[in-house]
């Protein structure tokens, strides 16, 4: 029977699974030492919490490693000890000391009226969590997750959260949490849809749920169709190495594979080797907490062109605002806010932040083949507003004597009257984003699951502005490329090729099986004008 | 002697706490390390007589939750108290360079 339990959203998106219940293991008290034993037992905790800490952030960036690079900071400050010193001093075992010292902190923080200030006792609870599982050896919290799992809990912590293998389809509920807390801030980065302050009946969950990230909706028991909708393909566990390498279609035509990259971390465990590059950077989450630190952006791009050993990177400027807002740079409260000032129209509207941003890319267009890609572009002129401000940059860092290079620009194709028009606009190459222009042509958003059915990426319209798209870019000689979800679909993907699209850019995890979809593909010759549309007017029969 | 020499060495300044949220987690860690690098005393505090909060200290600044549009004083004791106060200042009204 399906039982729908309010919360409140904390990060977009539908997922559903299977419900798998935060396990915390407690280690057994210790039994105590002396004074000078305990109080060194605590400083070899802190320190092993503090290393462990390091290594994270090393391999994090952005919003993820400002997180632990809090924490950090807290374990440098000696005043974080200084109440479980003392009670050690009077004889408490090390591992009560901690946790009597940081509960009167945790309480400061909780007592807070500000909602950011309540979210940090959560920072400071992982910390103390964190240090206790090294004082009581057996103390870790089980984190293996099952694969598309929904993830229940009172609270999650940010650590726990960035030590877990998260997949795609994965889901989070929380009993309590905040909307505003890091870990709500880690599940939008890396588009786990999240739900919080649902109540006690987090724990009473069981079987499979559908998460609502968007509406902060849980439904429970929820009916085989509306589980459906969140159902993401399955990805193989493993890639296979045969898919890896070049991507040819089954006549031979090759095929640009790339990845979209949100975090550094997305690259964890991925080669260069088995993609044609990273087609996609979504800057507004990798550089989330750097829009004004020119020196910090162009060190993180650095390290995604180091990555590619010479492959090209396309790298997005800021695609904040709609469904992605930014504390501070977006506008708060819009009506509509996917029809609002985002993409491109927020930052020819704050070119203070596009100037460091440009300033950072074209620094790093030194140092390998980088792209340039505008999101959300609506008309020609916008594309010469940002042209004027890329030479602007390039001659304040020439007036400089800096190292900078101009590299290729791009627009995405997200805007339908923008796809109708696509010739128009002065870029170098363009790049479908499904996502936004199927929910556009279709009228429908893609937030509300009552009618986010209709934004089928493979509607005959949709296909035919697509169609029309490609062929205006074919005249000018201009490569396309498609970002989206819909090249996940093998139907929709064997469509995409057969009207002339030349590259396609995936997460990570779907490398394997994009490259070996399209090596079982026939393409023939480029299709210019009919659209196959059996399985569009097939897959839609249900909707209303 | 020593120490009442330090004492004339003393600076204040104040600022408005004009970032969105306050003095949360990434502004206060900024502030510290600010103030780490000067050998004065550095405090802080949201009234002009104090309580005075130690700016070196990540732990009691976060005490303080110190929100969006009050104003933070500073003072510092010390050689360097001048520059130290211009500094951590400079980085309230900068909005700790976060936008």
């Amino acid at each position: 029977m399906e039982r729908r339990v309010p919360g409140v959203p904390a990060a977009p998106g539908l997922a559903g699974g299977l419900v798998q219940h935060l396990v915390q293991a407690s280690g057994q008290p210790r039994s105590g030492a002396t004074a000078s034993l305990e109080r060194a037992a605590l400083d070899a905790a802190m320190l092993a919490v503090r290393a462990e800490l390091e290594m994270l952030a090393g391999r994090l960036a952005g919003a993820e490693a400002a997180i632990l690079g809090f924490q950090i900071a807290l374990l440098d400050d000696p005043e974080l000890v200084r109440e479980a010193e003392a009670r050690i001093a009077a004889g408490i075992p090390a591992d009560r000391a901690w946790i009597e010292g940081m509960a009167s902190e945790i309480r400061c923080l909780e007592a807070a009226d500000d909602p950011h200030f309540r979210a940090r006792a959560t920072d400071l609870a992982d910390l103390r969590d964190a240090v206790l599982a090294q004082l009581r050896p057996d103390g870790r919290a089980a984190t293996i997750l099952h694969p598309g799992c929904i993830l229940a809990a009172e609270d999650l912590t940010p650590s726990l959260f960035l030590r877990m293998d998260w997949q795609r389809g994965s889901g989070i509920v929380l009993g309590g949490g905040s909307a505003a807390s890091h870990v709500a801030m880690l599940a939008r980065g890396r588009g786990i849809p999240m739900v919080v302050g649902v109540g006690k009946v987090w724990a009473d969950l069981s079987g499979p749920v559908l998460v609502d990230g968007d509406a902060g909706l849980v439904i429970a028991g929820p009916a085989p169709d509306i589980l459906a909708r969140a159902a993401v393909p399955p990805v193989p566990a493993s890639a296979p190495d045969v898919a890896s390498g070049p991507a040819l279609t089954r006549d031979g035509r090759r095929i640009a594979v790339e990845i979209n990259v949100a975090t550094l971390a997305d690259l964890d465990g991925v080669s260069p080797e088995s993609c044609d590059g990273i087609g996609l950077v979504r800057t507004e989450f990798l550089i989330e907490h750097a829009l004004a630190d020119e020196e910090r952006q162009l060190e993180i791009y650095a390290r995604l062109l180091g990555w590619a050993r010479g492959l090209p990177v396309t790298i997005r400027t800021l695609d904040a605002g709609g469904d992605k807002p930014m504390r501070g740079y977006s506008v708060e409260g819009e009506r509509n806010p996917f029809l609002g000032l985002r993409g491109l129209r927020l930052s020819l509207a704050r070119p203070d932040l596009f100037r460091i941003q440009l300033r950072a890319i074209l620094r790093a267009a030194a140092l390998g083949p980088l792209r340039l890609l505008l999101p959300m572009v609506t008309t020609p002129a916008e594309v010469l507003a940002a042209r004027d401000h890329i030479a602007k940059a390039a001659a304040g860092l020439a007036a400089e004597g800096r190292a900078f290079a101009i590299p290729p620009l791009g627009m995405m194709l997200e805007v339908p009257a923008a796809a109708m028009a696509a010739g128009r606009f002065a870029v170098d190459f363009y790049s479908i984003g499904t996502n936004d222009l199927a929910q556009f042509a279709c009228a429908a958003a893609r937030d509300d699951l009552r009618i986010s059915g209709l934004a089928d990426p493979r509607h005959p319209g949709l296909m035919a502005m697509i169609a029309h798209a490609l062929k205006e870019a074919r005249t000018l000689g201009r490569p396309v490329m498609l970002c989206g979800d819909a090249a996940t679909d093998r139907a929709t993907l064997e469509t995409l090729l057969r009207l002339g699209l030349e590259g396609v850019s995936v997460a990570p995890p779907y490398l394997a099986r994009v490259i070996s979809e399209i090596s079982m593909i026939d393409c023939g010759a480029i299709d210019r004008g009919t659209i196959d549309c059996g399985a569009i007017d097939r897959g839609t029969g249900d909707q209303p | 002697m020593r120490q009442e020499a330090a004492l004339l060495r003393e600076a204040r300044d104040s600022a408005e706490l004009t970032n969105a949220i306050g003095l949360h987690a990434r502004p206060s860690v900024k502030l510290t390390q600010v103030a780490k690098g000067f050998g004065a005393t550095i405090e802080i505090a949201t009234a002009p007589d104090g309580p005075w909060t130690d700016a070196k200290s990540l732990v009691r600044i976060m005490r303080i939750k110190a929100a969006q549009g009050e104003t933070l004083f500073v003072r510092a004791h010390g050689a360097d108290a001048a520059s130290a106060v211009t500094a951590v200042a400079d980085l309230i009204r900068r909005n700790f360079d976060e936008d």
